[in-house]
């Protein structure tokens, strides 16, 4: 079982993950609960947020969040409350603070380089002398060619 | 024996394409035609000697050849004839064994069907693909041998990874490398041209057809991939944002950009330079997905540690055919010039415009690919990019790209007016916004996303529709249909392609905003209600498979009281790969999937069940599908069969557009 396998099994363990004996009965604060796990990454299993995963972790923080939930909190402290203890690996939208600003800004920064210079090599294009008329000698020459 | 007739006509392979590389490339050099004859017989024999090699391989699979290392790892008697054989391409070595297969393949098609390429093009194209044939095998031989034996077989071998034991995954590799592959000749084809000197309107005709062929296997092969992972995983999920993912998307991207500005080229002779830079980049994202997926860098930069030699050996392929192209394409591309003039609103700049944005939303996909990476070696962060990045970051690009395709499509070439070009439009936009209202109306309180798809998927379908009718000139119905119809197929390619692209757009939409789900404990005999649907768990009950046991519960999914269906999701148990998966059961339909998944049994009774309704579900497939028949409609262009047939060339006169 190489390696290709071994990521697939990653990406999806089929199991289910949230169990309903976990869900809080409250639907409106269920669904800001299940907003938040989606994004948080499982900490052991590799590319599954812990809403997905079946791994003991996963549930102990799904649980967590909702614990944190009905105490009160905040979706952003709850999401803090995750990542001071586990880092900012289970986040799976990256912060947009310090370097993190660079792979938020990759995408847009690259379009209006992009966006520039395709403007202005076709502008330069667009206005660039239409191809020299022939002289007289060579039109005579393509005449007599033509009419030959 | 047979093995070792596989494995030494994967050596005797090897050796043909070295001497397919060196011996064209320097008769081109040298204008010597008897080593330039030399690369169609190699290239035919390469292919012969690998087709070979791979039955040989199949061969041990399919009788369970225990003394063979890699079917000991991947394979089980008890597995169904499909799966030994679809374990061929299951695995590490296999899968490689798979790729130099389709590059042989298409350079042997490319040997066959290129007899109407100049002699020296031709003998450099074959001498290219033959080199990467070359890095391919030595990698193969060197690092990763598919036919290695063991000193002392054991009785029965590991089994596959049961999730890979799928119709659709069994031949989703295939279709996937035979794109990934297929970009290798837009490569070839590249770095030919830049060692001939010369990109011209020809060039751009004889290298679309193999882009566009690659193009179409890829769609069809992520297509597959993403329709798996919707039925298999278990939670009706199509697409992840996973690295391995990502890395068939971005050369699928990039291919859409080289199929485009490849039209600038045959039509226009402009573009020429940036054409041949995306056909370099095409194969470079295709080799940069194999070494994503076959190191197992982005997942763990320790898993990379684990074997090296492979993930280094991929890494110096990379470096030395995308390193030589380059250095090869900024020494030649300023003799490149462009030919064609074009006023900035032109249809040459709408096909800038796609270009850019198909190319930066490549981009943002490979720097979120590869961002944990970089983070973690450059700043010491243990970060995760997944996919509510890729969702924020990435649609803001389809959104422009759908918005501007219908007027990009109806535009002329050269010099366009606007205002012109968009009447024709009015109707559609007006539909389009009239839709998108209506759905706003209609929708109770959520986001927007789905009132913009229905719009933007309105929009670039009725445009295509426009643009048809607009090709159809004037008169009655009639005249006009009979007109449409004699159109030439690139006409009808586009059009299908392009309403592929809008029923995708709206169909992704759809899904992901009105999802119903349900999760909950259900005791026998009870039901629950599921959007406007009734569910009722009947049984549960033990089954036993092939090379698996499995409970299957029995679910009655009725409609104000009649019934739609019967569903059978099953929660399997492999015991070989000691590995349990749910297989969902799904009632299809053309609006919506009832998508029903059975859990364990429950501390307090019953069952933990799942059950969606996913609005629009095929159509995100269905488009993908309509994608890759408009790229089949243009690839039997008549510009292209007569470009190929130099018999039929005399009496067919060549369509204008």
């Amino acid at each position: 079982m190489r390696k290709l396998l071994i990521l697939l099994t990653f990406i999806a363990h089929p199991v289910l993950a949230v169990q309903p004996d976990e869900m809080l009965k409250d639907p409106a604060l269920e669904a800001r609960a299940r907003a938040i796990t989606i994004n948080l990454r499982c900490p052991v299993c590799q590319g599954e947020s812990i809403d997905d995963s079946n791994a003991p972790i996963s549930r102990d923080l799904r649980l967590a969040v909702r614990e944190r939930l009905l105490a009160g909190d905040s979706d952003d402290q709850v999401i803090d409350y995750v990542t001071t203890r586990y880092g900012e690996f289970v986040l799976f939208k990256p912060r947009s603070t310090g370097s993190g600003l660079v792979l938020w800004l990759a995408g847009p920064l690259m379009l209006l380089a992009g966006a520039g210079l395709a403007y202005a090599t076709l502008r330069a294009r667009a206005s660039a002398p239409e191809p020299a008329k022939l002289t007289a000698a060579e039109q005579a020459e393509l005449d007599k060619l033509l009419h030959k | 024996m047979i093995i070792e007739l596989g494995h030494f006509a994967l050596i005797l392979a090897f050796m043909v394409a070295i001497v397919q590389t060196i011996l064209p490339l320097w008769g081109a050099y040298t204008c010597d035609g008897r080593m330039m004859a030399v690369a169609e017989p190699a290239a035919l024999a390469q292919a012969g000697l690998i087709v070979l090699s791979f039955g040989a391989l199949t061969y041990g699979f399919v009788t369970s050849d225990f003394s063979l290392k890699l079917v000991v790892e991947n394979s089980h008697t008890a597995k169904p004839l499909l799966y030994k054989i679809s374990g061929v391409w299951g695995n590490h070595e296999g899968s490689l064994l798979l790729w130099a297969l389709c590059l042989a393949i298409f350079g042997a098609a490319a040997a066959i069907w290129g007899g109407n390429l100049p002699t020296t093009l031709r003998a450099r194209v074959l001498a290219v693909q033959g080199s990467i044939g070359v890095a391919f095998i030595a990698f193969m031989l060197f690092t990763s041998n598919p036919f290695l034996r063991l000193a002392s077989p054991p009785m029965n071998g590991g089994d596959l990874n049961p999730l890979l034991q799928d119709p659709g995954l069994a031949f989703h590799p295939p279709f996937l490398y035979l794109g990934y592959v297929g970009l290798s000749m837009s490569f070839s084809f590249a770095i030919a041209a830049l060692l001939e000197g010369r990109v011209d309107a020809a060039w751009g005709r004889w290298v679309r057809p193999w882009t566009l062929a690659a193009w179409i296997f890829l769609t069809i092969g992520i297509a597959m991939g993403s329709w798996w992972a919707y039925y298999e995983l278990g939670w009706g999920g199509f697409w992840f944002w996973d690295p391995v993912e990502n890395a068939s998307f971005m050369p699928w991207l990039i291919g859409a950009a080289l199929l485009h500005s490849a039209i600038v080229v045959e039509k226009r002779e402009s573009l020429k330079a940036w054409t041949i830079f995306l056909a370099i980049l095409a194969f470079g994202f295709s080799l940069m997905g194999t070494f994503i997926v076959r190191s197992g860098i982005i997942t763990s930069v320790h898993s990379f540690a684990v074997d090296p030699e492979r993930g280094l050996f991929i890494l110096l392929i990379l470096a030395f055919f995308m390193g030589g192209a380059f250095v090869l394409f900024a020494l030649r591309a300023p003799i490149l010039a462009a030919k064609g003039v074009f006023a900035l609103v032109s249809r040459e700049s709408a096909l800038v415009a796609n270009n850019l944005l198909l190319s930066v939303s490549a981009f943002v996909v490979f720097v979120g690919t590869m961002w944990p990476l970089f983070a973690e070696l450059a700043f010491g962060r243990k970060l995760s990019v997944g996919a509510p990045f890729f969702d924020a970051a990435f649609t803001p690009f389809m959104v422009a790209l759908a918005l501007i395709l219908p007027l990009g499509a109806i535009m002329p070439w050269k010099r366009a007016n606007i205002g012109r070009s968009a009447l024709p439009l009015l109707g559609a936009a007006a539909l389009a916004l009239a839709g998108l209202a209506l759905t706003f109306a209609v929708q109770t309180g959520r986001s927007a996303v789905g009132p913009i798809g229905v719009g933007l998927g309105l929009w670039v379908v009725l445009g295509a529709l426009v643009d048809l009718a607009q090709r159809s000139g004037r008169g009655t119905a009639i005249e006009r249909l009979r007109r449409a119809l004699r159109l030439p197929r690139a006409d009808w390619g586009r059009a299908v392609a392009h309403i592929g692209m809008g029923v995708t757009v709206f169909a992704v939409a759809a899904m992901t905003t009105w999802l119903r789900e349900d999760i909950r404990a259900v005791n026998i005999g009870e039901s629950f209600p599921l959007g406007a649907y009734e569910v009722k768990l009947v049984s549960v009950s033990d089954v036993q498979g092939p090379n698996y046991s499995a409970s299957r519960a029995e679910m009655l999914v009725s409609k104000d009281g009649v019934a739609v269906a019967t569903l059978f999701p099953e929660k399997r148990f492999y015991p070989v790969a000691a590995m349990p998966t749910t297989e969902a059961a799904i009632d299809q339909g053309i609006f919506r999937d009832v998508y029903l998944v059975i859990g364990d049994p429950q501390e307090t009774g019953g069952y933990a069940v799942r059950g969606y309704v996913k609005p629009f579900a095929n159509w995100i497939w269905g488009g993908a599908l309509l994608m890759a028949l408009g790229g089949l409609i243009s690839l039997t262009d008549r510009r292209y069969r007569v470009a190929a047939g130099a018999k039929a060339r005399a009496a067919l006169p060549v369509a204008a557009e």
